[in-house]
């Protein structure tokens, strides 16, 4: 990358690498999704497929995290989650707190057991 | 006041609606989290910062930019990175395919439909799913640029800030401002999820995503959603055919 950068410059290594490629699947979700209505079966597979997709993410962003985060343990990463989840469901659903809960618990578990 | 100039402040007003919705949700919190890590990132391996607001704006979606920022810093091919980048854009076709028809009317064209193409990301349409249904379907498309107005105006502000501030975050801080993503990707899915078909798609993604991860498992994502989406519809078929 290095060698393209300094050769072709760093915006034209953003369109080819970062834009081109990003875009490429966004462009055939529009021309895909032209003429379907929001109960049609191909628009409600599409909704689980994302959603398990995203679902995926999250899951491995907890239990195979990277950075900074990788130094606390898995487990208080999944205590953290728990109590979030659990903060959620106890206060009135609210995203804002169970995320607050969230953090707060990883701030003390990484406190505690940081290696 | 014409019914043209009407119709045209009326968008406009559903466009600031979309603006403040954005800056009150917490993915505002998580996009100044995501972006300052990114610009500390950025500064670190030798970007300039007007480079990273122009990478925010044209690929607008987090785990490229951090792949591709990354890959200035390792010796990966460009064929390399833009794989990868592709690789990881995929999500973003199930998630327009599942956003566009909720923006449509009769006679929407499809250049109405660029930018909100181009704004789907994982926190607008998680937002958009929710929120839409409360909104007059003629303002949805300014609404839902206004919510992407917003979250890449703080995704852009804050890629400055983690620019200059680059050094000296407390490692523990770091991580914490990690974990944003996950926790709140988390926890509005679950709000999302009403219906027992979303439910089971978003259990059934929890456990296959790290499963496939850890048997090293190709395209572990891809396959995940492909999975994980296609038995919960097929158990949502059943049910309704059996109802």
């Amino acid at each position: 990358m290095k060698a393209a950068v300094v050769e072709w410059g760093p915006y034209l290594v953003l369109i080819l690498v970062g834009f081109l490629p990003n875009e490429l699947w966004r462009a055939v979700g529009l021309l895909t999704a032209r003429g379907l209505s929001e109960d049609s079966e191909l628009v409600i597979w599409s909704r689980t497929v994302a959603t398990a997709l995203l679902a995926g993410v999250i899951a491995k962003l907890i239990l195979f995290s990277s950075g900074e985060l990788a130094n606390i343990p898995v487990a208080v990463r999944i205590a953290a989650a728990a109590c979030a989840f659990a903060t959620y469901l106890t206060i009135n659903r609210s995203v804002f707190a169970g995320v607050i809960a969230g953090e707060v618990a990883l701030l003390l578990g990484g406190f505690l057991f940081a290696h | 006041m014409s019914t043209a100039s009407m119709a045209f402040s009326k968008s406009l007003s559903a466009y600031f609606a979309g603006i403040k919705s954005a800056l009150l949700s917490v993915f505002s919190i998580v996009l100044m989290g995501t972006y300052v890590g990114m610009g500390a990132l950025a500064h670190d391996v030798g970007l300039s910062s007007g480079w990273l607001a122009v990478s925010t704006v044209l690929v607008w979606a987090a785990p490229a930019q951090l792949i591709m920022i990354s890959g200035f810093g390792t010796g990966a091919t460009l064929f390399e990175v833009a794989l990868a980048v592709t690789l990881s854009a995929t999500r973003l076709f199930p998630m327009v395919v599942a956003l566009l028809p909720l923006l449509r009317v009769p006679g929407t064209r499809i250049r109405d439909m660029l930018l909100p193409t181009h704004f789907t990301s994982i926190s607008m349409w998680v937002e958009s799913l929710r929120l839409l249904p409360t909104v007059a379907r003629e303002h949805r498309i300014a609404f839902c640029n206004g919510l992407s107005s917003g979250y890449m105006g703080t995704a852009v502000t804050f890629g400055f800030v983690g620019y200059y501030l680059a050094a000296g975050l407390p490692p523990l801080l770091a991580g914490v401002l990690l974990f944003l993503t996950p926790m709140s990707f988390f926890l509005s899915t679950v709000r999302n999820a009403r219906m027992m078909i979303d439910k089971l798609s978003l259990v059934l993604g929890l456990i296959l995503g790290p499963l496939l991860a850890y048997w090293e498992v190709q395209l572990d994502l891809m396959w995940t959603g492909i999975i994980g989406g296609s038995v919960a519809y097929a158990v949502h078929r059943v049910r309704e055919a059996t109802q």
